[in-house]
């Protein structure tokens, strides 16, 4: 029968597959999002399979705001990404020092 | 049976799509492995029983932001080829992260199966009603002891709204546009003037 285990499992491999996603990709800022993502719903998994698994439902509802600083991250990187396009017209982030002193 | 049969199928291709995302070449490939992966962990979630979650992914995930996504990514003009430059040499540093992670996460969970630590009990303020469906039960909780984060969710929404705007937006120069108070600040009486100019002069407007 599937249990929580099987759950969390599944949730930890997709949040190991976004970490070795942040460690592969590190030139590449949109690959870096998705990568931010995924451990993002690894997270929504995870807290999901509790809530059933406790019968409570606290974390169907902090699923829901993990979801919404997930949009609001994902739409400011984004814009942050088009905006350093603009002004580089290159998105690899070994070149960022636009803040370095 | 069914269900073991769904658990395996969502199980397997979420974590496929996860692992092509990462390595695929193309971005937009990515995008789309993506798009997959969500799709198949709503498919967890709703054999979990939180249906509401699950649309509320598909919605916000596979209908804003990978649409959001998709069109970053074909909107700028980037050799991709290029950006992939270290991804070999990071290869073996990356993989060590994560067999690092995966096996401390395999030891919590083994730690966690034989009997774990009890932190607390659940109060029951939060536990499903009785015949409420799961999304009714949510709206209970969230309108509710919830109330004050639902509504700083939103104040967040709209701050990244207003912040992605204000950072993208750019005052472009010699566009001509609308002059909303010059528009509304015109009287009936002056917008037409009779004159009778002399013969041979012109007329200021």
């Amino acid at each position: 029968m599937i249990g929580i285990g099987h759950y969390v499992t599944v949730s930890s491999i997709l949040f190991v597959l976004g970490v070795l996603g942040i460690a592969l990709n590190r030139k590449n800022v949109i690959i870096l999002l998705m990568a931010i993502e995924l451990i993002l719903l690894a997270v929504n998994i995870n807290l999901v399979a509790f809530s059933s698994y406790l019968h409570d439902l606290t974390g169907q509802i902090f699923a829901m705001f993990v979801l919404t600083v997930a949009a609001g991250e994902a739409a400011v990187g984004l814009a942050i990404l088009v905006i350093y396009f603009r002004d580089r017209g290159t998105i690899a982030v070994d070149d960022v020092d636009n803040l370095k002193g | 049976m069914i269900q073991v049969f769904a658990f395996y199928l969502f199980a397997a291709l979420t974590c496929i799509a996860g692992a092509v995302t990462i390595l695929a070449r193309n971005p937009v490939h990515s995008v789309l492995w993506l798009i997959l992966a969500f799709f198949n962990a709503a498919g967890l979630m709703v054999l979990a029983g939180a249906e509401f979650i699950a649309m509320l992914l598909v919605i916000v995930y596979v209908g804003a932001v990978a649409v959001l996504f998709l069109f970053v990514v074909m909107m700028l003009d980037i050799d991709f080829a290029e950006l992939r430059a270290g991804f070999i040499r990071n290869f073996p540093l990356g993989l060590l992260l994560a067999v690092v992670l995966l096996v401390e996460m395999g030891v919590g969970i083994g730690a966690w199966s034989v009997g774990g630590i009890t932190l607390g009990t659940p109060d029951g303020s939060a536990a499903t009603p009785a015949g409420a469906s799961n999304i009714e039960a949510i709206g209970m909780l969230l309108y509710s002891k919830y109330l004050f984060l639902f509504e700083a969710a939103g104040v967040l929404l709209l701050v990244a709204m207003v912040g992605a705007i204000v950072l993208t937006h750019r005052q472009r120069s010699g566009v001509r546009g609308q002059n909303v108070s010059r528009q509304i600040a015109r009287r009936p009486d002056e917008a037409t003037v009779n004159v009778k100019p002399e013969i041979g002069q012109g007329v200021t407007l």
